[in-house]
């Protein structure tokens, strides 16, 4: 197994909501509360869970558009959270970002060409006399003719606009990507061109992904390990195989069986989740799926499961597996 | 048959041109049925639920065809005789949860707006019956909940209230246009399951507006499959996902990523839907087709019965479509 290339310990992002008078928080949202985990070299880790769960904050922390309320990002062996200014926007080269909305997250006023020669000329990667030649060979890796750089954003359809988002991304050769969402604003046959594409310039750049997204469908064909995301706490970490044929948590159970089957000789039981997911804000002391788990059971509401390890790599936070964990003795229960 | 499109063109005139963005389109539902049309993004699904609801205005306008609601053609209704209809017999809810409410107003005051406009009911009895409609969608604590405004709601309720809404005057036919493409997966699951028992509590017909094949296949009975503007298959979902015919389909539920596959790469439909502007003389879908022939390219097939399904291709029939308007 390949060393780690992202080590993340007990990050945690809280938003202040309101202030006494003194300017002492007494309301906080916790977006990202506790959470470890890690992400191999040349691996594409799947982030999945709904929206508010946290998977978002994580990927902005990683990219340098949030900062941490505590906690470490190791990058490389190097602490992202304690470089300085110039030392962390230097590694910001080495992360970047797909956005979800090919819409927005391109200047429309920008040709594409212009878009794309944008992050080289920022970081002095090549004399100006390279600079195009570099493009058209990026506008190549993302299927994108040569003479389309001159055109701008409203010219292009959604799909394009991915193509042209991934293209920038890769001006500066990052070491890791961060994709928020690539796919789900685009058309159903659009979306597997794209998640091919994304499969094929891992293998071609020896890229690292972190891949998030709402659907564990879309990150299975992508993903080597997914993590399974619930109100900013990570409730389960596997091998893709692992998570999709013996899903432990109960969260993660009624999130595969959620998603839409389009084989229709075949019903399935389906476990339909009560309520909706609750507010991130101040939230309570246990288990924070405890209100809709449909496996709950005395003390769930009190105790907070950690995440740990149940074998082969699989790590899940559920008080249903602590004889499991077999050494599982109740004061590392409490957190 | 409670509701028979027949021929509908709808068209959008345009700086640039004309855009046909429903073409000759053709399709019935009956009673208590849930027809599902699918499509991506400008394929002209919208559009068709817009026109039967005769919510289109300039630059678009409905050129052809007619759209019987129990016998009688709603294009040529007057507008105080299709808005008796509206909101009564059919309605509609539609995909943004959060922009189709009304933000300063409350929950209660919007449901018994629709209620007491077409029901001749008094207030006690129309609060009555909107805290009625808000419990059978499964809103907890619906007395409570009725007073509250748009913003105190996830997105899920809101879905919900919108539901409740379209069915508090006990419609024949509720129009679903993408109901849970804004919500989370297992919200969806829970707003689909609601859909389907409200089908059997109160037996109205679904008209589902979707893009997503998953939906369909759990909740629908028939599939009009659209592209460009152009029904390009129709059968019932069984033999749809079983055997389809048409290659866009068979394309389309391959590219679908599955729980199920080992695939490492994603099956896909290469290139892209073409500019409405400039359409392909031929079939709309021949640019991406793998099994396209020299006279896709040419003419445009025509929607023809093929095993109690219909499909438009010329793999199944020789047929042309006649009397194009180019």
């Amino acid at each position: 197994m390949n060393e780690p290339l992202v080590q993340i310990k007990n990050l945690k992002k809280y938003f202040t909501v309101r202030t006494d008078f003194f300017g002492r928080p007494t309301s906080v949202l916790k977006a990202v509360d506790d959470v470890s985990f890690e992400i191999r070299r040349g691996e594409a880790f799947g982030l999945v869970g709904e929206s508010g769960c946290g998977k978002t904050t994580i990927g902005k922390m990683l990219v340098n558009l949030y900062r941490p309320t505590s906690g470490t990002i190791l990058f490389d062996g190097r602490d992202l959270t304690a470089m300085d200014e110039e030392e962390r926007r230097k590694c910001c080269r080495d992360i970047q970002l797909i956005f979800q909305d090919p819409y927005a997250s391109l200047n429309p006023r920008m040709t594409i060409g212009d878009i794309i020669a944008e992050p080289i000329r920022i970081n002095h990667l090549l004399p100006s006399s390279e600079v195009e030649g570099r493009v058209n060979y990026l506008l190549g890796c993302v299927g994108l003719a040569n003479h389309l750089r001159n055109r701008y954003p409203h010219e292009f359809s959604g799909g394009q606009r991915q193509r042209v988002g991934i293209a920038r991304a890769l001006a500066v050769q990052p070491k890791l990507i961060v994709c928020d969402e690539p796919v789900s604003a685009l058309d159903v046959s659009i979306q597997a061109q794209v998640l091919n594409l994304l499969h094929d310039l891992k293998d071609e750049f020896g890229l690292t992904y972190l891949f998030i997204a709402h659907g564990l469908n879309v990150v299975k064909h992508i993903s080597d390990r997914v993590g399974v995301m619930y109100l900013g706490k990570l409730m389960e970490i596997a091998s893709k195989r692992e998570l999709y044929e013996k899903p432990l948590n109960p969260y993660t159970q009624a999130l595969l069986s959620a998603i839409p089957v389009t084989d229709v000789t075949r019903k399935k039981e389906r476990i339909i989740l009560k309520g909706d997911v609750p507010s991130p804000i101040d939230p309570g002391e246990g288990c924070r799926f405890a209100s809709r788990c449909f496996k709950v059971f005395e003390g769930c509401d009190r105790i907070c499961p950690p995440l740990r390890d149940v074998g082969n790599g699989h790590l899940v936070a559920c008080r249903l597996y602590d004889t499991l964990v077999g050494s599982a003795d109740s004061d590392s229960v409490s957190q | 048959m409670l509701l028979e499109v027949k021929h509908l063109t709808t068209e959008f005139h345009l700086k640039k041109g004309v855009v046909n963005a429903v073409d000759d389109v053709s399709f019935s539902v009956d009673k208590g049925e849930i027809l599902a049309i699918v499509g991506e993004s400008g394929s002209g699904k919208s559009v068709t639920s817009l026109s039967i609801m005769g919510l289109i205005s300039p630059p678009g306008r409905i050129a052809k065809g007619e759209i019987l609601f129990k016998g009688n053609d709603l294009t040529r209704l007057p507008l105080h005789e299709l808005q008796k209809i509206r909101g009564d017999q059919i309605s509609m809810i539609f995909q943004e949860p959060m922009t189709s409410l009304n933000p300063v107003q409350r929950i209660r005051d919007q449901i018994m707006e629709s209620i007491m406009t077409h029901m001749k009911l008094t207030k006690e009895e129309a609060l009555r019956r909107t805290v009625e409609m808000l419990d059978l969608v499964g809103i907890p604590s619906p007395e409570a909940r009725a007073n509250d405004y748009p913003h105190q709601m996830s997105g899920g309720m809101r879905q919900r209230v919108m539901i409740a809404m379209a069915l508090s005057c006990r419609p024949e036919l509720l129009i679903a246009d993408e109901p849970t493409t804004a919500l989370d997966v297992t919200i969806q699951a829970q707003i689909l399951e609601l859909l389907y028992s409200l089908r059997e509590k109160l037996n109205m017909a679904v008209l589902l507006i979707t893009h997503d094949l998953g939906v369909v296949a759990e909740a629908a009975d028939r599939v009009v499959v659209m592209y460009c503007g152009k029904i390009l298959e129709e059968a019932d979902v069984k033999t749809l996902f079983t055997s389809p015919m048409h290659p866009y389909t068979v394309g389309l539920l391959e590219s679908i990523p599955r729980l199920d596959d080992e695939r490492e790469r994603l099956s896909m439909i290469r290139g892209m839907v073409p500019n409405p502007l400039h359409m392909p003389p031929g079939c709309a879908f021949s640019d991406r087709c793998d099994r396209c022939m020299e006279k896709c390219r040419k003419h445009m097939p025509a929607l023809v019965p093929v095993n109690g399904s219909k499909v438009r291709c010329f793999l199944y029939s020789e047929e042309v479509e006649e009397d194009r308007h180019e």
